[in-house]
């Protein structure tokens, strides 16, 4: 009798964890990606950040205030160090533009320079201005559940749906309460994992829920990889047009 | 005659003074040779090497390729025209495809290019029938590198390395590949920052099948091509950054062959005025005797002149063992001599052209008789009596 209560206490606890997996993972991927969506995209933003690159005998910190808004325009302009300080960048479609006050020079960035390497970080102009809603260029299955940050959350999988696309497959650790990815992992067409995004100090910010700090990775080369830290963001503000002009370079 | 026959009477007749002017005539007579065949020598050693390796007997490029510029890189690729493709089948041509990576030798990121070829091929002296397919593995990437990039990746062969690239959508992709060989080439352009793989293989990982970015083309090839949209570069243009190297280094050559004859024309030049200043009442006595001032200064002129003569026998005599013996060996090159990117072998055999070798005697007299000639210019000038009273100077 005791044996038979033992199998039965096991069974019962076996289909409550099944249905809580189901209901968790029985959540359209598509549905979690837009909330992702929500969280991340806006109409357009005002951002204060930090961007340190850990180099093999040093490490450096940029700041730089950036406007941008959905996914064509967008402004960011060097706050510190001083070497770095006063340069500025304009992004309006698929075209880049720098202006560096030491050269007093605007010089144009694009094609294929914009997949390298921004000020020697681990992260390309190309990922920084890859700012196309998730759902709207990956198909996407739920894997599974896990915890991380001492949070549950969902296991994403994401298949590129577009051709012109940098990673054709990413793996996602999306909080399963509050809708923010908390670990990104993107691979190549092989399935060789090629970057890793850690993000935590999630913050509630205008209603929504926001990584204020990212540590990307380069999983192929030793490093500690780029930090991006979020200090101020505003969401859905008013941004005069004349910012996203060539004449705010100078 | 006569002028010829008293001209090297008096040149013996000077002892010690005409062989020390000889022997340093001689010695600039033989190191301009020596380096100028030098310069020679690895001229066609550069120019033979760059057409067996990289260049060919000429190339088609696609219109968007520049080698300058690696960004172009990325958008220089497609199916190759029908003219090109014709020569291709009858192995007149073999198609290269360039795409841009990164390799990750040991966690370190390195930017090369990835160059397709095919296995097959004949035409380049790269051994690309290394790139022998695993039929067990289809996930197999074969590669051959250059020993320059084997030194730099610290890969040996058989081992394996990670290398990153995008498609031609600019989806990345990543996958090992395996060093089956690595050649020995003195052309560090098809070296340095390369790794070759099959042709097939890279156009199917970059989603490019049948895509190419130029054709090399064999030096048995007859008919090429007109009017295609794809530039024809000839063996002039492909070789012309070495022809550039070339020029500028014969120009250095001159320079050094110009210094090294003025010392030798010097000595020549000081004796000349020596002699005219000690032998005025020869001079004279020539004069009353009833040689013309020109037929007077004819034999001086050949006095001088003959310095170079024999300097060039005697140049002959103990320089061409030395050129012979030096044509043999070869002379070896520091291991970073081809640092510059120009082809630089191991040894350069120095190569004394006929062409070469009679430009520098003519050099040499030509040189010898206008500074002969130039203090004799006075004795035109002089009178007689003034001469054989020792007057003239």
């Amino acid at each position: 009798m005791k044996i038979f209560n033992n199998t039965f206490t096991r069974i019962i606890l076996i289909i409550i964890s099944t249905l809580i997996t189901l209901q968790l993972t029985g959540q359209n991927g598509k549905e979690i990606l837009e909330k992702v969506d929500q969280n991340l995209s806006s109409k357009n933003r005002i951002i204060e950040s930090s961007l340190t690159i850990h180099g093999r005998r040093s490490s450096r910190t940029i700041t730089s205030r950036s406007w941008t808004e959905g996914d064509k325009k967008s402004f960011t302009e060097y706050l510190t160090p001083a070497s770095e300080a006063g340069t500025k960048m304009l992004k309006l479609d698929g075209q880049l533009w720098i202006y560096t006050p030491s050269a007093d020079r605007t010089i144009q960035i694009s094609g294929h320079l914009l997949r390298q390497s921004v000020m020697g970080s681990d992260l390309s102009y190309e990922d920084m201005m890859d700012d196309r809603k998730l759902s709207d260029v990956y198909n996407v299955t739920v894997t599974g559940k896990d915890t991380l940050q001492k949070r549950d959350v969902l296991v994403l999988e994401l298949v590129a749906k577009v051709s012109d696309i940098a990673y054709y497959k990413q793996k996602m650790w999306i909080d399963a309460e509050r809708y923010v990815p908390l670990r990104q992992e993107m691979y190549a067409r092989s399935g060789q994992l090629l970057k890793r995004a850690e993000l935590t100090e999630v913050k509630r910010i205008q209603n929504r829920w926001y990584p204020s700090k990212v540590v990307y990775k380069d999983m192929l080369k030793d490093g500690k990889g780029t930090e991006f830290v979020t200090s101020s963001i505003k969401f859905d503000q008013t941004i005069p047009e004349h910012i996203f002009s060539k004449a705010s370079l100078r | 005659m006569l002028e010829f026959k008293l001209a090297l009477k008096n040149l013996l007749g000077s002892g010690l003074r005409t062989w020390l002017n000889v022997t340093v005539l001689s010695i600039a007579f033989v190191i301009i040779i020596f380096y100028n065949g030098m310069l020679d020598g690895w001229n066609m050693q550069a120019t033979n090497d760059t057409r067996a390796w990289e260049t060919g007997a000429g190339q088609f490029w696609h219109p968007d390729y520049n080698p300058y510029d690696p960004f172009t890189f990325a958008d220089s690729h497609s199916k190759m025209e029908e003219g090109i493709l014709a020569l291709e089948e009858k192995e007149m041509a073999t198609p290269v495809l360039i795409t841009q990576a990164t390799g990750y030798p040991g966690g370190r990121l390195v930017n090369i290019l990835l160059k397709g070829v095919s296995p097959n091929q004949k035409i380049l002296s790269i051994p690309s029938h290394l790139l022998k397919d695993n039929p067990d593995d289809p996930y197999y990437i074969p590669a051959i590198i250059g020993n320059r990039m084997a030194q730099n990746l610290r890969l040996k062969e058989g081992e394996r390395v990670l290398v990153r690239w995008r498609d031609a959508n600019g989806t990345f992709d990543a996958r090992e590949v395996t060093i089956t060989g690595i050649f020995k080439t003195t052309v560090p352009t098809i070296d340095a920052g390369q790794i070759w793989i099959p042709l097939e293989k890279l156009q199917e990982l970059t989603s490019m099948t049948g895509e190419a970015t130029y054709a090399v083309i064999s030096p048995n090839a007859a008919d090429l091509p007109e009017h295609t949209k794809w530039i024809y570069k000839d063996d002039k243009a492909l070789l012309k950054d070495l022809a550039d190297i070339m020029a500028a280094k014969k120009g250095s050559s001159r320079v050094i062959s110009s210094l090294l004859l003025a010392i030798a024309l010097l000595a020549i030049f000081d004796t000349q005025i020596l002699s005219i200043f000690r032998r005025q009442k020869e001079i004279g006595t020539y004069i009353a005797l009833g040689m013309t001032r020109m037929r007077v200064v004819r034999l001086f002129t050949i006095e001088g002149t003959t310095h170079s003569f024999l300097a060039i026998l005697v140049g002959m005599a103990w320089g061409m063992p030395l050129l012979l013996w030096i044509q043999r060996n070869g002379i070896p090159m520091p291991a970073n001599a081809d640092q510059a990117g120009v082809a630089i072998a191991d040894k350069i055999t120095p190569y004394y052209g006929g062409g070469m070798i009679m430009a520098t005697v003519l050099l040499v007299v030509l040189s010898s008789l206008i500074v002969s000639y130039m203090p004799t210019k006075r004795i035109s000038k002089m009178k007689p009596t003034d001469a054989l009273r020792g007057k003239l100077v």
